[in-house]
């Protein structure tokens, strides 16, 4: 019996060593992987036990910190400063739901310390024998801005809780100056240490009746922009050689080319101030007649009109890559056109499948303010260690200049103008209204979106805003000029200092 | 007188060493591992040291004390490396139960924190009924040729107490799903455990009485001898019975055990492989069909292949302890440092997985090389001993510890299915500890029995030399 009891050792043996393979695979060559999958809790509870970096606004103000707390888990995320207005901007860090959104998401390496260039940083602690710590993210966000936006925004006339958005955008440098979303939620409330709390306030931000608070309607969502767009065709018509002069047609109702569907314009009436049933370019930009702008882009523009217009938005923007800010920001476009011109005449109203991003809006009306020159936006101003030591600074950046400047004062003379056909107009205001139709059925029952875009050319501190508001409570007659509009002057005399 | 002539040595009696100092010396490093273990855990956890840890440390050390003497006593030629094994086993546990006690209570640990568990007070209690059990059994059993006697009886004692479970109603029988307990008021137990070796007892002593069918052939048929059917019979049927009820159970770690360790014992009695083939093939048979008709089995099989695929049901378990294995790494969080509370189970099936989180790689390889020891040595009992039911009982009951590892250890590190077994003296749990000391008393038994030098033949009083004799010349 003894060989066989040999071999039964040698079969042990032979157990043992599978298992430690096995172990080995497992422990060492598998090891990253599984400790890096988003599911192992162990990496998040050792996040939530280290100091995670402030996010700041640019003048300092803290809209994200880590408070130490006497509980089992070392810090407490916290969001002190008007933490609804911020929240687009800084998303939320919370345990049970993890960073999401914002900053916190974005950003997440550099917060919790992991980026490769707080390396130094954290060899110098491990040396100083102190907890590693994470870095400091300083946005480009202006404190006292982003809380007019966000509370004009929620405090609009609005059918129900207001559902829209403000971007504000330094034009001359892409900066990103207020990112507000309506409605909005509070990130302390999914940060809580206390889980059940977490989880009772994210069920409430998420269930089927909310509107979407989690959503951030600057970036996240696309309209339709409506007669704000009527910005990018003018300019499609300006590169083709067209000028403020061209005389186009006033009707109240328009036939699209190739096709028995008509076109009318907003009032329904014929465009004011014409004379010989016809309007320049500007007076039909000043009155956002729809007729003439189908007209303009589909047989004033020379050579291939769709081709035209379509480069023409995507030299500002509208179908390019969005470039991280860093947050994903949903892509815009002016949808497929093909070369039927009775699409090409309603996309050029802002209408059919053309959609926008607010941000995008934003980046339109700032290039215009720019001179023609169009700046990348971004949301983050520097990147700094846990000891305020810079270890990146964003520099603003050109993309391209979809305008000449002789052009651009052009378009800022139409909007100047614009403004001026507004209810409660401001002057010093160059701006867009846009009321975009977006309802399923033909009847167009159902409130549109308000649009307004503008920007102050004429002071020192310059501002480029784009403002849509989903759900004015005038119904059918939520003009942009009636409910975005007020929101946006708001938004502008903030940080210019004028207006009443 | 002359003096010897160099490279003639006087005739010396030989070394008379039994191992009971070494056994000693190593109980004290057992001792002393435990006592640093357990620091390490206060330290890292951040408690204070308090008495608590003296006494833990003490009992753990009156244990081992209580243990050496016993086998000092009734069994002075054992093996002085199987005990102290195991003490270290025993200890480590303890001290990972009471860790894992420390860790229920404290949220970052945990995703939600618990109530604060006391385990290791519990696991303490029944390691010393288990050494009480150990000390019984060396006591009264003398001689394990004894066991052979009553190997019928054992055998469907063990049979019958495994069927207990089954028979009784669910709220006496089941816990956490699994219908293998007897719950019996302040305490339950786990019939499985101990089923296990009585039947080893009982297949050692029937392969023992019927060796003859090895070697003279009955029919043969493809290159096998079979024995007649008859004489093969009760064996047969013992070993249906006892994987049928288990497989009824769902108890398919221990059913996989014992019908393991009963064709390796068959094996060794008979020497041939071609029985270990035919059981092998038979058990391939069984599994796929099994397969084909429990919806369990293919969970288990398909949480096998990708436990991150049904992560948020049946495969939470194995992913959370891959987890576990994986932030280990190499060298471990430290004891006490790490958070092997996340793991459901994290001191009784997975508590491998607690280990290799915090002592890592090099932690669980010294573990299961601690098991390899004592199973290579109780091997090594089995090829010393002189009769063939000894041989046959130890490397049984050797083999269920190297296998038992194999499938826990397996289970929960991916290399095979998850069956829900505990890692022999390690995990928490009363009956799976009892058992165990049993099974090491007897090991223990049959080694002192090989270990023993020959009872000296009863020497003459004088030698015939010097013996007062006379030539008395024929006449």
């Amino acid at each position: 019996m003894n060989k066989p009891i040999q071999r039964v050792a040698v079969a042990a043996m032979v157990l043992v060593l599978a298992l430690l393979a096995n172990a080995t695979y497992i422990q060492v060559f598998k090891a990253d992987e599984l400790r890096d999958d988003s599911r192992n809790a162990r990496v998040l509870l050792d996040e939530y036990s280290r100091q995670r970096g402030v996010i700041v606004a640019s003048d300092g103000t803290v809209i994200a910190q880590s408070v130490p707390t006497d509980s089992k888990f070392k810090y407490l995320r916290q969001y002190p400063a008007d933490p609804r207005a911020f929240a687009p901007v800084t998303g939320y860090f919370s345990f049970v739901y993890r960073a999401d959104r914002g900053i916190e998401a974005a950003q997440d390496s550099v917060l919790n310390g992991n980026d490769d260039r707080l390396f130094t940083q954290r060899f110098m602690d491990m040396f100083s024998g102190r907890d590693p710590r994470g870095g400091n993210v300083v946005t480009t966000v202006d404190p006292s801005l982003q809380r007019t936006a966000y509370h004009e925004l929620a405090n609009a006339d609005c059918a129900g809780p207001c559902r829209g958005a403000v971007v504000a955008i330094e034009p001359g440098t892409g900066k990103i100056l207020a990112m507000a979303s309506t409605p909005s939620y509070d990130p302390n409330k999914i940060a809580t240490q206390d889980f059940t709390e977490a989880e009772k306030a994210w069920t409430a931000l998420t269930g089927d009746d909310a509107d979407s608070p989690l959503v951030n309607r600057a970036i996240s969502s696309l309209y339709p922009p409506g007669s704000t767009f009527k910005v990018v065709s003018t300019a499609t018509a300006l590169h083709a050689g067209l000028g403020a002069s061209t005389r186009l047609t006033a009707d109240a109702r328009w036939r699209l080319p190739d096709s028995d569907t008509y076109l009318s314009n907003d009032s329904g009436s014929t465009c004011p101030d014409a004379s010989g049933g016809t309007v320049t370019l500007t007076q039909a930009f000043e009155h956002s007649c729809n007729t003439a702008f189908a007209q303009l882009l589909t047989e004033k523009v020379p050579g291939k009109k769709v081709d035209e217009f379509t480069s023409t938005a995507k030299s500002f923007g509208v179908g390019e890559d969005p470039a991280g800010i860093p947050m994903p920001v949903a892509k815009s476009s002016v949808g497929d056109i093909g070369n039927d011109l009775a699409a090409l005449g309603q996309s050029a109203i802002g209408q059919r499948d053309v959609r926008l991003t607010v941000l995008e809006n934003a980046v339109i009306a700032a290039t215009v303010a720019n001179g023609g020159t169009r700046m990348r936006p971004y949301l983050v101003d520097k990147l700094q260690t846990a000891d305020l030591r810079t270890i990146s600074t964003t520099s603003p950046t050109t993309v391209n200049s979809p305008l000449t400047t002789d052009q651009a004062n052009t378009i800022t003379d139409m909007m100047l103008k614009s403004e001026q056909s507004t209810a409660g107009s401001q002057s010093g205001i160059a701006s867009k209204t846009g009321t975009a139709e977006h309802s399923d059925s033909s009847d167009g029952g159902e409130t549109p979106y308000a649009w307004y875009i503008a920007f102050s050319p004429n002071t020192n501190r310059r501002i480029a805003v784009a403002v849509i508001l989903e759900n004015g409570a005038q119904g059918q007659n939520s003009y942009g000029g009636v409910v975005a509009a007020p929101i946006g002057r708001a938004v502008i005399n903030t940080y210019t200092g004028g207006g009443r | 007188m002359t003096a010897a002539p160099a490279g003639h040595a006087p005739p010396t009696t030989p070394p008379t060493s039994t191992g009971r100092t070494t056994e000693l010396v190593l109980l004290v490093f057992a001792v002393v591992l435990v006592a640093a273990a357990l620091m390490i855990v206060e330290l890292a956890q951040g408690e204070p040291l308090t008495w608590e840890v003296a006494k833990f440390v003490a009992a753990f050390a009156a244990l081992c004390a209580a243990a050496h003497l016993v086998v000092r006593r009734f069994a002075p030629y054992a093996d002085p490396l199987l005990l102290p094994a195991v003490a270290v086993l025993n200890g480590l546990g303890l001290v990972m139960i009471h860790r894992l006690d420390l860790g229920s209570s404290r949220s970052d640990e945990l995703l939600k924190a618990t109530e604060r568990t006391h385990n290791a007070d519990q696991q303490l209690v029944w390691a010393f009924i288990g050494i009480g059990l150990f000390a019984l059994t060396l006591i009264l059993l003398r001689d394990h040729r004894a066991l052979s006697r009553y190997a019928y009886t054992l055998g469907l004692g063990g049979l019958i107490f495994l069927a207990i479970p089954a028979i009784l109603p669910s709220s006496m029988s089941e816990i956490n799903g699994s219908k293998i307990w007897i719950r019996a008021g302040f305490f339950n137990i786990q019939p499985g455990e101990f089923s296990k070796i009585l039947i080893i007892i009982f297949t050692a002593s029937f392969l023992v009485s019927r060796r003859d069918l090895f070697t003279t052939a009955g029919k043969q048929f493809a290159g096998i001898d079979f024995p007649r059917a008859r004489d093969l019979g009760p064996l047969i049927a013992a070993w249906a019975i006892a994987v049928g009820v288990l497989a009824f159970e769902s108890d398919l770690g221990t059913s996989l055990l014992i019908f393991v360790t009963v064709l390796v014992m068959l094996y060794i009695a008979s020497g041939r492989v071609s029985w270990l083939m035919l059981g092998l093939t038979l058990f391939a048979l069984a599994a796929v069909i099994a397969y084909q008709l429990f919806f369990h089995l293919q969970v288990r099989v398909a949480v096998w292949r990708d436990p991150f695929e049904q992560y948020d049901t049946y495969g939470y378990q194995v992913a959370q302890s891959l987890f576990g294995f994986a932030t280990g790494g190499l060298f471990g969080t430290g004891l006490g440092s790490g958070r092997p509370n996340i793991v459901p189970f994290a001191n009784t099936d997975f508590i491998l997985t607690s280990f290799g989180e915090e002592i890592g790689l090099v932690g669980l390889t010294a573990i299961t090389l601690i098991y390899l020891i004592l199973v290579v040595r109780g091997l090594r009992t089995a090829i010393t001993v002189r009769d063939s039911f000894g041989k046959l009982l130890a490397a049984g009951l050797s083999f269920t510890i190297v296998f038992q590892l194999f499938v826990v250890f397996g289970g929960v590190s991916k290399l095979i299915p998850l069956t829900g077994l505990t890692t022999p003296f390690l995990a928490y749990g009363g009956s799976s500890l009892l058992a165990n000391y049993l099974l090491l008393a007897l090991l223990i038994r049959i080694s002192n029995a090989a270990r023993e030098p020959d009872s000296p033949k009863p020497k003459p009083k004088r030698s015939v030399d010097s013996m007062a004799t006379r030539a008395v010349q024929r006449p």
